[in-house]
């Protein structure tokens, strides 16, 4: 597949993947913004999707033959120009952004023509392509400020198209200002970190920054610098007791925005601080691995506790959700705080399989907005007996959340136990446990309604079932479908993310 | 002790300025408020990186033919700064202009630069002299160019955040915090809007 996508792609484009997959959803947006209609917009946004996707690919195996891509923009070479750079630890996170960008656009369709005013779509569509643009910078940029722009650009984006929910919801708004302030306030921490590093090394290039921290150890200056860039992606990434603008943030915007950050932001964002954690400041150095060990797993684990205690006692349905994503976020960061490249693996791979199965997840909600514009838990009550298909799309994500035997979360908790054993952490497993069951109460609240509560009636008649619309129902079903596929293949997607904890901590 | 922090001593303004920056965010439950403080926050962050681009004695980066001697050393200065100064003249592509004048600021800024600090920079010096014997020494336009991109994006989340402010005013009819919880708690226990 990745071969034959290298094979049709002329030189002269694959020379270039690096940089246009930034640049082409970035040059579509203000293509999009002058489309007449939503429709031709989502036209617009859907090519762009897909010639991203196709980019990815070219990316993909590109760094499959040579283990490194590396690509100067605009012909200065790094460390004084800025490099885009692309090894095997970014190769996760690009691909399920490549992915899951095309699948929720593809989903978009419908649900952004019935949530977002008509003459306010085609705008839509073009603030999505920026975040979407900004987010694959993210992941591909080789720069330290150069992170900082693209966060900015991902979320000042995002801010606005969270904003649009308004139109059903007014908390939308006060949702996405909460977001920006904090937002912001995370973003300006992590610029005054990389401002300390490049006091202290002289560069902004990552891979230049990493090698004379290499030679010159640490001070108290790189010190800051971590602690800095810690919590200002931390912030950006839902870190539990920095998450506080997510829930309502998923909660209020439009389905569309909340299958696709929910998938792809919060994870492009911890990306950045692996890369960061591990890329540029290493876990030889012994504040790194302390910190590691007494804070980004202690507090991982706290945050997978009370993140799914809080879930289980929602009353609206995406609130609900939106927390546990903040308690998989916490399972994230028990991976990472193992310091182990076991451990990072498996918290890679908790990162992929989260984007998959939340992504499903918010799908199926949206389909059920759609249809009946139902939000709460209460009143997905009979929605087996009236929209089937897309519950049992909800039924197979939300065990996967669970971590039920035949689904990735299975295969990403496995891995992450073993890690974690082999650290000797009794007490985390039993927090896996533990927080396990509790998912299993919260999921159990959401099926329980769908499937054994009596479908509701109107004035005493039946409600006829309601089919979503093909745009919604296949994206939803390729990702439910890879939650069992990944269990039952789960060598591609684990080697992928033990390959890319190798590159960046060595061994194997 | 009172050494170090007279080196420094740009950074305490800039470090109070942050903090109140900050504490308006978290104090206030005025939205606009609470923006204005963002700004100053995000400006702070600017005057960080243009201190730590300083280079002692040198020039503001601009290409001139033929430039004055303005004594600006001895402001401030940290060890950090400096270090980043040295190791990214590389990137200054200093022209080599006027061989006399610069090799008399060289020497001048390593009589300044030796007379303030003693011991520790001295090495810093002796790089910095080897530069300046054939090149003009410039602070490091570097900082400059990235907090210039940090204003534009400070610009912007303003103006994103100033729009949210009016549309919430629209919507709610107030634009305290309080009345906006009190708003959306009554939503939320009084049935759907």
């Amino acid at each position: 597949m990745i071969d034959l996508i290298g094979a049709l792609t002329p030189a002269g484009i694959a020379q270039h993947a690096v940089a246009l997959l930034v640049v082409v959803p970035l040059i579509m947006a203000p293509i999009a913004a002058l489309m007449p209609n939503g429709r031709a917009a989502w036209g617009v946004t859907l090519a762009a999707a897909i010639v991203t996707l196709w980019m990815v690919g070219v990316v993909f195996g590109q760094v499959h033959a040579a283990d490194l891509v590396s690509y100067a923009m605009g012909g200065w070479d790094a460390p004084l120009g800025i490099e885009y750079r692309v090894d095997r630890l970014t190769l996760p996170v690009l691909g399920l952004v490549g992915v899951l960008g095309l699948l929720c656009v593809v989903y978009g369709l419908p649900s952004v023509a019935q949530e977002v005013a008509r003459d306010k779509q085609a705008l839509f569509y073009s603030a999505f392509l920026v975040c979407f643009s900004g987010l694959l910078g993210v992941v591909v940029t080789g720069d330290a400020f150069n992170v900082f722009v693209f966060v900015e650009i991902s979320s000042l984006s995002t801010y606005a198209i969270i904003a649009m929910g308004a139109a059903q919801d007014r908390r939308a708004l006060t949702a996405a200002y909460n977001y920006l302030i904090l937002g912001t306030i995370g973003a300006t921490f992590f610029v005054i970190g990389v401002g300390f590093l490049y006091m202290a090394t002289g560069t902004l290039n990552m891979a230049d920054m990493a090698n004379i921290l290499r030679e010159n150890g640490h001070d108290r200056v790189t010190q800051a610098a971590f602690a800095f860039i810690v919590v200002g992606l931390g912030l950006k990434s839902a870190m539990f007791p920095l998450h506080v603008w997510l829930p309502n943030s998923y909660a209020f915007a439009p389905n569309f925005v909340t299958a696709f950050l929910a998938s792809t932001a919060t994870k492009v964002a911890f990306y950045a601080l692996i890369r960061f954690v591990f890329g540029v400041f290493h876990p030889d150095a012994g504040f790194v691995m302390v910190s590691l060990t007494w804070v980004i797993a202690v507090v991982g684990v706290i945050g997978m506790l009370v993140a799914s205690f809080q879930a289980i006692f929602q009353v609206d349905a995406r609130r609900l959700l939106a927390y546990s994503s903040v308690a998989q976020v916490g399972y994230m960061m028990l991976g990472m705080g193992v310091g182990t490249s076991a451990g990072l693996s498996a918290g890679l791979l908790h990162l992929v399989n989260h984007g998959m199965m939340k992504g499903a997840l918010f799908m199926a909600l949206g389909a059920f907005a759609l249809r009946f514009g139902l939000r709460r838990i209460s009143d997905l009550n009979g929605m087996g007996k009236l929209m089937p298909a897309s519950s049992v799309a909800l039924t197979i994500s939300g065990l996967s959340l669970v971590g039920v035997p035949l689904t990735v979360g299975f295969t990403s908790k496995w891995y992450l136990v073993s890690a974690v054993l082999d650290r000797g952490w009794w007490w985390a497993v039993a927090a896996i446990m533990l927080s396990s069951l509790l998912a299993l109460v919260y999921v159990a609240r959401l099926l329980s309604a769908v499937w054994l509560q009596p479908a509701p009636t109107h004035h005493g008649e039946a409600v006829a079932p309601r089919r979503a619309p093909w745009a919604m129902l296949v994206p939803m079903y390729l990702l439910a479908i890879a939650n069992i596929w990944f269990f039952l293949q789960s060598s591609p997607l684990v080697s992928l993310t033990q390959r890319a904890a190798a590159a960046v901590l060595g061994g194997g | 002790m009172f050494e170090i922090l007279a080196d420094r001593a740009i950074y305490i303004p800039i470090i109070v300025l942050m903090m109140i920056g900050l504490y308006i965010v978290v104090a206030t439950g005025n939205l606009v408020k609470r923006l204005v403080g963002l700004s100053i926050f995000q400006t702070t962050v600017g005057l960080l990186y243009i201190a730590m681009g300083k280079v002692f004695g040198g020039q503001p980066p601009i290409l001139v033919s033929s430039y004055g001697h303005g004594d600006s050393h001895g402001d401030d200065h940290s060890a950090e700064a400096y270090t980043n100064g040295a190791h990214t003249d590389a990137g200054h592509a200093a022209p080599t202009q006027d061989a006399h004048e610069t090799a008399e600021h060289a020497a001048d800024y390593a009589a300044d630069a030796g007379a303030d600090h003693a011991g520790d920079a001295a090495g810093h010096v002796a790089d910095a002299a080897h530069y300046a014997a054939d090149t003009v020494l410039y602070s490091n336009p570097l900082p400059h160019v990235l907090i210039l991109t940090a204003i534009v994006v400070g610009v912007a989340t303003l103006a994103v955040g100033l729009s949210l402010v009016v549309r919430i005013r629209e919507a709610y009819g107030t634009i305290e915090d309080t009345a906006l919880t009190e708003a959306d708690y009554a939503a939320e226990s009084g049935g759907r809007e």
